[in-house]
This record gives C-alpha cells, sequence and structure tokens, in this order.
C-alpha cells in the first residue's frame, strides 16, 4: 500500500454510487416497473441542476464578503483568537492559518442555523485545506474532521422546522429545541471520537483505507 | 427562554457580519468593490464546478428510491427497531435523513402534519431533523468543490454520526415528553 498506487484502483465512492445504482434497477425489473428508473434518473438529474444554481447567489455573495474580510485580516483574526481549541482538533493545520477561520465561520454559521452562509464559508475552508493537502485526490486527515464535525453539527435554532410546527398548529413550537441540543451533542461527541480513533488508527497503519 | 436569546442573535447575526466586514474593508483602505467581486467570481464558478458530482449522486439516489428499493432496506430493518421500541413510522426519516435534505424534510413535514406536532412522532420527527445534517449530500459538495476523490473514513464517521444522533433523538424525546 504505497503512495503511488493511491490513484489508481476502486475508491469507496465507485461501490457505493453502484450500489445505489445496480440495487435501484435490479429492484425495479424485478418488479417490472421499469419506468421508475428513467424517471428516477431524470427526476435526479434536474434537482441536481437546481441545487446547484440556487447556490450561486448565496456563494457569490459570501465568498465576496469573505473576500473583503480576508483583505482586511479579518479571517486570521479569528484564526487566531480560536487557535487553543483549534489546535486540539485540527493538528494537521499550521496554528492561524486561514483555514482555521473559514473552519469556524463555517460551524458557526451551522449552529445559528445560517444554511446559506455555511455552504461558501465550508467550500472556502476545503479549498485551503486542499492547498495544504498538496491537491492530492484523497481527503486530508484536517478534512475528515472537519467534515465529522459538519455533518453532525448542532444547530441551535432548527428554524426550518420550527416554522413547519408552528404551521401544523402546535402549542409549543420550539420545545424540541432542548432534546434536539441534546441528541446532537451526543452525535457530535461519536463522530469527534470516532475521527480521532481512526486517524490514529491509519496513522499507525501507516496505509490508506479505502 | 434559550430561544428567547437565540432567535435575534441568528436574525441579528447576518446584518452585523456584513457591517464589520465592510467596516473593517474600509478601515483598512480595502478596495472593497474589487475585492468583492473577484470574491464572488469565485463562488460562481464552484457553484457551477459542483453540478457534475451532484448529478452523478442525485441520479443514484433518484433510482434508489423511486424504484421502491428504499422501501425494501426500511422493511428489512423495520424488524430490528420494532424490538428496539423505535416507533416504525419514524423510519422513512431515519433512512432519509443522510441521503437527501429536501426528501428529508418532506418526510418530516408528512409525519408532522399526520401524527399532529405535538405528538410523539411529530416531536421525534422535528428533533431527528435538528439533529445531523445530509452526509452524503455535504460530502458529496465538499469534496466536489476540491476535486478529491478519496473520501477515507469520512463517510463513516458521518453514518456513524447519523445512527448515534437518531437513537439518541428516540432516548431523548422519551426522556423529555415522557415514554409513551
Amino acid at each position: 500500500m504505497g503512495e503511488s498506487g493511491e490513484q489508481e484502483g476502486v475508491t469507496k465512492m465507485n461501490v457505493i454510487w453502484l450500489f445505489f445504482l445496480l440495487s435501484g434497477m435490479g429492484v425495479a425489473m424485478v418488479r417490472g416497473d421499469v419506468g421508475t428508473i428513467t424517471q428516477g434518473a431524470l427526476k435526479g438529474a434536474e434537482l441536481a441542476v437546481e441545487v446547484a444554481l440556487g447556490l450561486i447567489g448565496a456563494m457569490a455573495l459570501w465568498l465576496g464578503m469573505m473576500r473583503i474580510a480576508q483583505e482586511a485580516g479579518l479571517i486570521h483574526l479569528l484564526a487566531r483568537i480560536t487557535r487553543p481549541l483549534m489546535v486540539r482538533l485540527f493538528p494537521s493545520i499550521p496554528p492561524g492559518h486561514p483555514a482555521l477561520g473559514q473552519i469556524i465561520l463555517n460551524l458557526s454559521a451551522n449552529v445559528l442555523g445560517l444554511g446559506s452562509a455555511a455552504t461558501p464559508f465550508g467550500m472556502k475552508a476545503m479549498k485551503e485545506m486542499q492547498a495544504l493537502n498538496g491537491n492530492r485526490s484523497e481527503a486530508s486527515e484536517a478534512m475528515c474532521t472537519f467534515l465529522a464535525l459538519n455533518t453532525s453539527c448542532i444547530t441551535l435554532v432548527p428554524a426550518t422546522i420550527i416554522a413547519v410546527r408552528l404551521a401544523a398548529g402546535s402549542t409549543a413550537p420550539t420545545e424540541i429545541v432542548g432534546p434536539t441540543i441534546a441528541a446532537t451533542t451526543v452525535g457530535m461527541s461519536v463522530a469527534v471520537t470516532a475521527d480521532w480513533l481512526l486517524r490514529r488508527y491509519f496513522r499507525r497503519r501507516g496505509g490508506r483505507v479505502c | 427562554m434559550l430561544v428567547g436569546i437565540l432567535d435575534p442573535l441568528s436574525r441579528w447575526m447576518v446584518p452585523l457580519l456584513f457591517l464589520v466586514i465592510l467596516l473593517a474593508g474600509a478601515w483598512r483602505r480595502i478596495k472593497v468593490y474589487e475585492a468583492f467581486v473577484s470574491g464572488a467570481k469565485e463562488g460562481f464558478t464552484i457553484a457551477i464546478q459542483l453540478i457534475p458530482y451532484l448529478v452523478a449522486m442525485l441520479v443514484a439516489l433518484g433510482i434508489f428510491r423511486e424504484s421502491g428499493a428504499m422501501d425494501l432496506v426500511m422493511g428489512a430493518i423495520r424488524p430490528v427497531t420494532n424490538l428496539m421500541g423505535i416507533p416504525s413510522e419514524i423510519l422513512p426519516l431515519a433512512i432519509m435523513r443522510p441521503l437527501s435534505g429536501s426528501g428529508a424534510l418532506g418526510v418530516a413535514t408528512e409525519l408532522i402534519n399526520t401524527f399532529g406536532p405535538d405528538s410523539m412522532i411529530g416531536r421525534l420527527a422535528s428533533t431527528m431533523q435538528g439533529t445531523t445534517d445530509t452526509t452524503f449530500f455535504v460530502l458529496t459538495i465538499y469534496f466536489g468543490a476540491v476535486g478529491v476523490q478519496r473520501y477515507r473514513y469520512s463517510l463513516f464517521t458521518g453514518l456513524l454520526a447519523d445512527v448515534t444522533s437518531f437513537l439518541a433523538s428516540v432516548y431523548f424525546c422519551n426522556l423529555w415528553f415522557g415514554a409513551a
């Protein structure tokens, strides 16, 4: 398992992608309802473009603002302030590196339920980490930790679901905030711990997972 | 209450952030207009670059769902969750949550309206919706944006967090609102 072989071979993503496609097609064929294959594929493709185009406005707005913040030195400042915590979570990123500032911005936006702001910050963070990663096609340790935090992230105000509950005539639309925070805390702790253990495990083994 | 503080905070956050950024830019004598445009250009490029990755993922998930394969998976899991005392009505949401954000919101909305927002299932659906993010979607767009193809252990970590959050939601809802 040398470094040189990492571009070759079948990635995990290939297996998962094929699994979704082939099992779906298989089930449709057995059920004799092949039309759902075409329908599902076209619906998915359309939705993908819709999602990506829907991102353009928010991405342009936030990355425009971020460029000003970066040139004014605000991202550096944020990275410096949060250094003690971030150095522990992301030992592979040099302290004070702008990537840390972007990560903090992404996580804060997530916590506050500002989804449209979180994505551009996250993308920027990934770009910075990919530069540190030497533009390899394999995820770096820092990226894995970042995504572990991101996908399990606490949302203090789940605004959308509160709106749905209110519309459905709930007498206490915000009562779910308590259990939500408690459950997310557990999920996030497990994610961060698993990431830490896996990182150590694969580092010791020296090999590459996939 | 907590929400009383947090709600205005999340409403003020964006305007305040804009204000701080613009004032800092002006203070440091940055060419704010040129800086904004060059950053916005980058945002546009990133969004467009995502399309092939998103098409690949959402086509696969679309076929998986429309064909009925997802229902089969749910049927296979049901006996296990019944044993653990998890209401089976909530399963479609648990399966959908890591796969599709809009799909999960759709399922959650339907559950909340069918069973009532203040029912156990309604509360559980609301809690689950807020606990995790759409793992597959997040990994696809974040790794897609930088051209990373090998996700290493991050998919495993993300799905582990999803399963944990799901079980924790069931546990805390029972604790909070009294077991049904």
